[in-house]
């Protein structure tokens, strides 16, 4: 390096009294680097990056039914990140879900699953956040309605559905189980989408990854081993194959799903995915069985038929897909799931699928927004959901004019 | 005055296949490669949508995916004693613009010419003797031999996903396949396409006469498919919208469909769009290039410097921009001196129109979906008795049953009216054609130069070229669709007719837009613009690609060969100049 004398002994002033924290403490590259894998394993940048924005400095609308809430920067900025945080500090927004300043935090941030953690896992995270370039971004306070503008109800909240603890192995249960749970229990928080809410935005434990409405017209699918609308039908490889490179044989994952495995999933180990598939092929199917639906009016049945020939056969096929290429519709869980909302919201918007290392192409479904009415799409996915041995129930052109519109609105 | 924009490893004029391929590569060489397009960005979701790719009055009509006259063209006449005019609408060929190039657009008619075809002046003469080529007959040797080129063929085969059936696998003739082409080191990666019923009738009539049919090979995906960069296909679906369109359906190999999915997340490639590239800059010396300069559609102009410079954009263009970048000196078509814009070459292309009593349902179709004979390619039978030079393939495609440009009617049908109605019904699903694509040779009086009067929107001379059928051509295409013309009647029309081109070539009706030669390679920097690996004998830094480096034009689509070319070249780039970067051929 050349540089002139006075740069030089800048520089060497900038790492004796500039120091990013990094250098503090007993961090290691093994725990910085465990602490980047379980950043990505807690999707942070989901919430905490904004599009093309800089990593981690927050800004991104998160959308609840109640208002939307700004994910905070948390990039080591002394003002405006968690440059000041300790490791007690960020351990207690982890665990308990209350920040520095002794606020509670909304659980739009996951901390009811992230309270899973263990407090190494935790500190490994603080550890590898404190090596990010620190970013000065001031975000925005959340939009919410009184009561819920008043960080005093969320004790009230937690009181009711937030209990604290760190995951416990459960005996009898193969280690590779016990870590499946964990990271679908604790940073995957895929019950946050998965599992269904009542009307304050908890979820219902007794119906824990039964498919849930993930907001945005989104129908987050059932994770349990139903056969209808759930993961029975898939093997524990189909599994790795979806989270590792966002589609296998049976189907592919399209909006949100698709950006959790482009950020998230594709990056975890082949050991972690395989254990996440173990835990999840051991969820039962729910004991209530599925309601017995009216065979939808064969007239629509008919009509269905012949858009989906003319729209959708050329790449679907006679629902059979084409094996890698195109997703399989025939038994598929979205296609039947409880909600038919991400039925609709790929007819209407298109679909694209995740860009993965493993499957780079990105392929894309066009969207049918001006090519089909809502009675025709209607029409086409009742069929599609009631065709070659499917069963769901039908759909209504008002539905899809309310997921229609809810798209023009901006969601999704 | 141009803005000087920061220095790149490699700059690539157009963003085609050429340029798509070279990205590639030479980003895993470590350079930084920036592409430059005179025309948009478009990929297949949302540009080629199924919901609305099948407009044939859009695109094959008013051509939405090809450059615009009123911006760039050039003049044309057919011989030297006219004076050229400027083509003011697309007609005989159809230079694309875009990203993806003609790549996008095209039907995916992917083959390999004859290893003859690579040593046409050696072969014809020790076979026929040196007096059997004209005098004013210019074809040359291209300093590159099948051989050495099938490695090249291979890779951009498996990157395309070709559908086909071998007929020579490393020297052993298969049953089924093209027993004339080079011997291939493996099959084509996917099997053939699914036959049309018009297909079956001409490889059942072309059996009949003694010849010897074969699937076609077809950048059109008989099956799901993952090339070796990881990009995914999908099987091809017949839609019948291949020529002129994009595909919807990812089935039709182009550089969205098999590289661009890769090449777009590399950190090390940048494009960027609606950049016209006039002038490639030269140093002081003259013998290295230092930049380019372009203009954007805002009309601002710019010059971007770069280590290494490839012309990659269509073949008259390429050479366009080595005339006026003044580049090799500009071929003399008085004194036979010079090689910039000489031994520009096209192709002659006739059809016999059939008329059967079967229903062929012609709408289900595929840009490749064809049955073909070679028997009568390169130097496939002997010339001796024929007194020409050349051949083509003969081939019946079932490509589509576009409602406006692809209806035929018997001869001496009305053109319009009543009549021409009951025809156009009686004949729609009993129609088919077969077509001959006939090599062209080149000459000393078909070349390219720039016009002394006309000149483009930047105040640039336009590209002038003098062309016209020789009695070579004429005399070998009549041979061709003779041969054609027993197939079909051995396929036991109702009645047929032949339609072939005779007289002055015109620029008017479209022909092929496989536009070859002005840049031509070879080993004597006398003869040729590029050496051997596509460098410029003149300035060492920079390459160019595609056709316009063919010698002479053989009687087969070009895309395969260009493809393999440009693996060659990129391959002595990364493996030869990055070494020691300098001539690789010493003139």
């Amino acid at each position: 390096m050349h540089l002139p004398p006075l740069l030089l002994l800048a520089a060497a002033a900038s790492t004796l009294f500039i120091a990013p924290p990094v250098s503090a403490g007993d961090t290691s590259y093994s725990q910085i680097a465990r602490g980047r894998y379980l950043v990505h394993a807690g999707d942070c940048a989901a919430c905490h990056t904004v599009d093309g924005g800089q990593p981690f400095a927050g800004g991104r609308a998160v959308p609840t039914p109640f208002g939307k809430i700004y994910a905070p920067n948390i990039t080591p900025d002394s003002e405006t990140g968690i440059g000041k945080w300790s490791d007690d500090d960020f351990y207690k927004a982890m665990h308990y879900g209350i920040d520095r300043d002794g606020e509670h935090l909304y659980p739009a941030f996951p901390y009811p699953w992230f309270t899973r953690l263990s407090h190494d896992d935790v500190s490994a995270i603080k550890a590898y956040l404190d090596t990010l370039k620190p970013v000065r971004n001031t975000t925005r306070p959340p939009q919410l309605p009184w009561p819920m503008s008043w960080r005093g109800s969320l004790a009230v909240w937690n009181k009711l559905y937030f209990q604290p603890g760190a995951f416990q192995p459960q005996a009898g249960k193969s280690a590779e189980w016990n870590r499946g749970a964990y990271l679908v229990q604790g940073a995957g928080h895929c019950a946050a989408c998965h599992t269904p809410k009542n009307f304050l935005g908890a979820t219902q434990a007794k119906q824990s990854l039964q498919g849930s409405d993930a907001g945005e017209h989104w129908y987050a699918p059932d994770l349990t081993g139903d056969l209808r609308d759930g993961l029975g039908h898939w093997s524990q490889a189909d599994i790795v194959e979806y989270l590792k490179t966002g589609s296998n044989a049976k189907t592919a994952a399209a909006g949100q799903m698709a950006e959790v495995i482009e950020r998230s999933t594709q990056h975890l180990s082949d050991y972690d995915l395989k254990a996440i598939a173990t835990y999840l092929k051991d969820m039962p199917a729910p004991a209530s069985a599925h309601e017995q639906e009216s065979r939808p009016d064969q007239q629509v049945m008919n009509n269905g038929a012949g858009i989906y020939l003319d729209n959708c056969a050329a790449c679907h096929m006679d629902g059979s897909g084409q094996p890698g290429v195109f997703p399989e519709l025939k038994g598929s869980a979205t296609v039947q799931a409880e909600q038919p909302d991400t039925l609709i919201h790929v007819v209407l918007a298109g679909a694209k699928k995740p860009e993965t290392e493993g499957k780079p192409t990105g392929l894309q479904m066009p969207s049918f927004r001006d090519k089909l009415d809502d009675a025709q799409i209607a029409a086409v996915v009742t069929y599609v959901r009631n065709a070659w041995g499917n069963r769901a129930a039908g759909v209504s052109a008002d539905k899809v004019a309310e997921v229609r519109k809810g798209l023009r609105n901006g969601g999704g | 005055m141009a803005k000087k924009l920061p220095s790149t490893d490699v700059v690539l004029v157009g963003f085609g296949w050429t340029a798509s391929i070279l990205a590639h590569e030479l980003t895993e060489a470590g350079l930084q490669v920036l592409a430059l397009e005179r025309g948009g960005f478009r990929d297949t979701v949302p540009d080629f949508a199924t919901t609305y790719i099948q407009d044939e009055l859009r695109y094959a009509v008013r051509h939405e995916l090809f450059e615009e006259p009123a911006r760039e063209t050039m003049t044309f006449r057919n011989s030297m004693d006219q004076v050229a005019l400027p083509m003011r609408h697309l007609g005989s060929f159809m230079p694309a613009a875009g990203v993806g190039g003609a790549g996008v657009h095209w039907n995916g008619q992917t083959w390999r010419f004859l290893p003859s075809d690579f040593m046409i002046r050696t072969h014809i003469e020790q076979r026929y003797g040196k007096n059997f080529i004209p005098e004013d007959m210019t074809i040359q040797d291209w300093g590159v031999t099948y051989d050495e080129l099938e490695p090249y063929y291979d890779k951009f085969e498996y990157l395309c996903g070709i559908s086909g059936q071998a007929g020579n696998l490393q020297g052993k003739i298969q049953a089924g396949g093209n027993p004339f082409e080079g011997p291939r080191r493996r099959d084509y990666p996917l099997p053939p396409l699914k036959r049309s019923y018009a297909t079956a009738k001409f490889e059942q009539a072309a059996k009949e006469v003694g010849f010897d049919p074969f699937p076609c090979p077809a950048a059109n995906t008989s099956k799901p498919y993952k090339n070796p960069l990881g990009v995914q296909m999908g099987e091809c679906t017949y839609c019948g919208y291949c020529e002129w369109f994009g595909c919807g359906n990812y089935s039709k190999a182009s550089p969205q469909t098999t590289i661009l999915p890769v090449l777009l997340k590399k950190d090390s490639f940048s494009y960027r769009t609606g950049c016209d590239v006039t002038r490639v800059n030269l140093d002081g010396s003259g013998k290295l290039a230092r930049s380019v300069t372009y203009i954007d559609r805002q009309g601002k102009e710019y010059e971007q410097p770069a280590d290494l410079i490839i012309l990659c954009a269509f073949a008259q263009h390429n050479v366009h921009l080595l005339l006026v970048s003044g580049i090799g000196k500009p071929y003399d078509p008085a004194s036979g001196e010079g090689v910039v814009g000489r031994n520009y070459a096209y192709q002659i292309t006739s059809s016999v129109k059939v008329f059967l009593d079967d229903i062929l349902n012609p709408f289900m179709g595929a840009g490749a979906l064809g049955q073909g004979v070679d028997n009568f390619n390169g130097d496939n039978f002997d010339h001796g008795p024929h007194g020409f030079i050349g051949g083509g393939y003969i081939a019946l495609w079932t490509t589509g049953g576009r409602p406006i440009l692809q209806t035929q009617v018997p001869k001496d049908t009305p053109k319009w009216g009543g009549g021409w109605k009951k025809a156009m019904a009686e004949n729609y699903l009993t129609s088919t054609e077969i077509a001959t694509h006939g090599s062209v040779m080149s000459y000393r009086n078909s070349y390219l130069d720039l016009d002394p009067t006309y000149r483009d929107v930047y105040g640039n001379p336009l590209l002038r070229l003098t062309f016209d059928f020789h009695d070579n051509e004429h005399k070998m295409s009549r041979f061709i669709t003779g041969k054609a013309a027993q197939i079909a009647q051995a396929m036991k029309p109702r009645s047929w007719y032949p339609d072939q081109r005779s007289g002055h070539y015109s620029i008017v009706p479209y022909q092929t837009t496989h536009n070859t030669g002005g840049a031509v390679m070879g080993n004597d920097p006398k003869t040729s613009v590029v050496n051997r690996y596509l460098q410029s004998w003149d300035v060492s830094n920079l390459f160019v690609m595609g056709a316009s480096v063919f010698p002479q034009n053989a009687g087969y689509n070009p895309t395969g060969t260009v493809g393999a070319l440009t693996y060659w070249a990129a391959d002595a780039i990364r493996n030869k100049y990055l070494k020691n970067r300098g001539p690789l051929v010493r003139a």
